[in-house]
């Protein structure tokens, strides 16, 4: 906890330098089969920013996601985040680099087994965070989300709204720099994908860093937030406040 | 490693073991079959080695006197046996002695009528051997010293128990490494299965950025705790049987009581309990670890 703290005071003394969250430069990334998923991809994420990646499927959004994530490496080109060079990190050192990182995905990805609470206090545990402290800073979270309530709840008691709010709990638990999301609401009605996108918002204005693949058009245009978007592997659009493109 | 996060850590191995019954059940059933017959061959084993040793210590050279020898002769041969690296110890048995122990055993209270010592040229030494193979060197060269008479040897028991010994260690390492394969082959099995069945648990884990420690340490808890149980089973039915058996074996075949001369069950567990736990724990180990290792890589 002491040297996350301190962690943080150099970086705000080392404003100027550090200011940027996520740097790709010419990234491509090749499957073994079939057409490169990115190709020579520039992009650059600052510090408490709020981005949207939108593009039709199969355009490399979920593989941009997972290079962020070091589930794969680039193929050329190089990607960095919080400081990471994180095509060329060493496999050991993965764990400590991802808890920079939370993540949700459209699946949810919870452990079904696992109640609510066990399942945000997880995240904590990998960590290493005594157990009084865990009992303090669950119960916290899941009212940020809304939860406070179904801590006892197994996930398959849960709505799909309700269960992405305990993948958010859970990836929020540690407060990462970075909050990644690959289709939050993919899965969700449109109220409930409100509420999750708001909750997102919240969550950027506390500081943290936001970047959220999506498909729904009525809240990219809505929230006029900056939005990148991506054809065949390729960033075709990058704009401030921007909205959906319309393909056709 | 904190003891919370290694309560957590046990807590885990445990109820995944509850929450898993068939597959914890099955590794239960192999590892304790393995053992179970580990146990009940080394039981069988150390007894025929402990019959073996016993009839092997019996074994013993004599050696008989010319006549009229001196008896500064006598002392120097003993010297020079006890000095033989095949020799573990050298007992001198005067014609005295041999008379008592003749009259003792055979004759009881009517040997009364002998007023002379018949047995006055059979003085010995009785030589008891540290290896029964080394026998033949010895003889070879006791035949060769000056003074004495004649050499009795046990030549038949010897060569066969030597023999017996070498073979009780060839066939015990190759049946012993047999099972330990084809364990460890059953329980890499088991843990697959299970395991399987966990591999998105262990991909969300990795992405919330667990260590691969961290995720392999319930289900390496999990394992020890199975092979413990394992372990323990067999043994508690080898305990149960063992003396029945030997009961039984004394009765059926009463002939041969003064040849088998079986191990108390305490001494046998002495050695089985560390080594079967030693075993249980270590195939549970092994067979969980290798496992982990093949689905951490998210
Ligand atoms: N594991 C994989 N192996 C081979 N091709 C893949 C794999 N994952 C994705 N692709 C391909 O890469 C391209 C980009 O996929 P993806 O990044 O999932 O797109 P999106 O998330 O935008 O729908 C697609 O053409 C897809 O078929
Ligand atoms: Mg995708």
């Amino acid at each position: 906890m002491k040297t996350k703290e301190s962690k943080r005071r150099i970086s705000k003394k080392n404003r100027a330098e550090s200011e940027k969250m996520i740097v790709l430069e010419d990234v491509s990334k090749s499957y073994s089969t079939g057409a490169p998923a990115l190709s020579g991809v520039n992009l650059t994420i600052n510090k408490g920013e709020f981005v949207f990646v939108v593009g039709d499927s199969g355009s490399g959004k979920s593989t941009l996601i997972k290079l962020l994530l070091r589930e794969l490496t680039p193929t050329t080109g190089k990607v960095q985040v919080n400081g990471y060079d994180v095509g060329r990190l060493k496999r050991r050192k993965v764990p400590k680099f991802r808890r920079n990182i939370g993540v949700v995905f459209q699946d949810f990805r919870l452990l079904k087994d696992w109640n609510v609470y066990e399942n945000v206090a997880f995240a904590q545990r990998i960590i290493q965070v005594p157990t009084r402290e865990i009992r303090k800073n669950v119960p916290s979270i899941l009212s940020t989300v809304g939860l406070a309530g179904k801590y006892k709840a197994k996930p398959r008691q849960l709505s799909g709204g309700e269960q992405q709010r305990v993948a958010l709990a859970r990836a929020l638990v540690n407060q990462p720099p970075i909050l990644l999301a690959d289709e939050p609401t993919g899965n969700l009605d449109p109220k409930n994908s409100w509420d999750i996108m708001k909750l997102l918002e919240e969550i950027n204005k506390g500081g943290t860093t936001v970047l959220v693949v999506t498909h729904n058009r009525e809240i990219v245009n809505a929230m006029q937030k900056r939005v990148i978007t991506m054809k065949k592997g390729v960033v075709i659009s990058d704009e401030e406040k921007g909205g959906y493109i319309d393909e056709d | 490693m904190r003891i919370s996060t290694f309560f957590y850590t046990l807590k885990q191995g445990v109820i995944s073991i509850f929450k898993n019954k068939w597959f914890s059940l099955a590794s239960v059933a192999t590892i304790s079959a393995c053992l179970f017959l580990f146990g009940l061959f080394y039981a069988i084993l150390a007894n025929f080695q402990h019959i073996v040793k016993t009839a092997e210590e019996g074994v013993s050279v004599t050696v008989f006197f010319e006549e009229g020898i001196e008896d500064d002769r006598i002392a120097e041969i003993g010297e020079m046996i006890q000095k033989r690296v095949e020799v573990s110890k050298v007992t001198y048995v005067s014609a005295e002695d041999a008379w008592n122990s003749f009259k003792d055993e055979y004759l009881g209270e009517y040997s009364d009528g002998f007023t002379e010592n018949p047995l006055a040229d059979s003085a010995n030494y009785e030589i008891y051997l540290k290896d029964v193979s080394l026998q033949g060197d010895l003889v070879t060269y006791l035949e060769s010293v000056e003074g004495i008479r004649q050499v009795n040897k046990s030549e038949i028991t010897a060569n066969t128990l030597s023999g017996v010994n070498a073979l009780i260690g060839y066939v015990s390492v190759g049946i012993i490494a047999i099972l330990l394969s084809v364990s460890v082959f059953l329980i890499s099995n088991t843990v697959t299965i299970g395991i399987s069945v966990r591999k998105e648990e262990i991909a969300i884990m990795k992405y919330i950025g667990a260590t691969d420690f961290f995720v392999r340490s319930p289900f390496v808890i999990e394992g020890i705790l199975i092979g413990m149980l394992g372990a323990l089973l067999p043994l508690g039915i080898i305990y149960v049987i063992y003396n029945r058996v030997v009961e039984y074996v004394m009765v059926k075949f009463q002939v041969l009581t003064t040849l088998l001369n079986f191990m108390p069950v305490e001494t046998i567990f002495a050695t089985l309990i560390p080594v079967s736990m030693a075993l249980g724990i270590g195939i549970g180990f092994v067979g969980s670890y290798i496992t982990v290792r093949r689905h951490l890589r998210v």
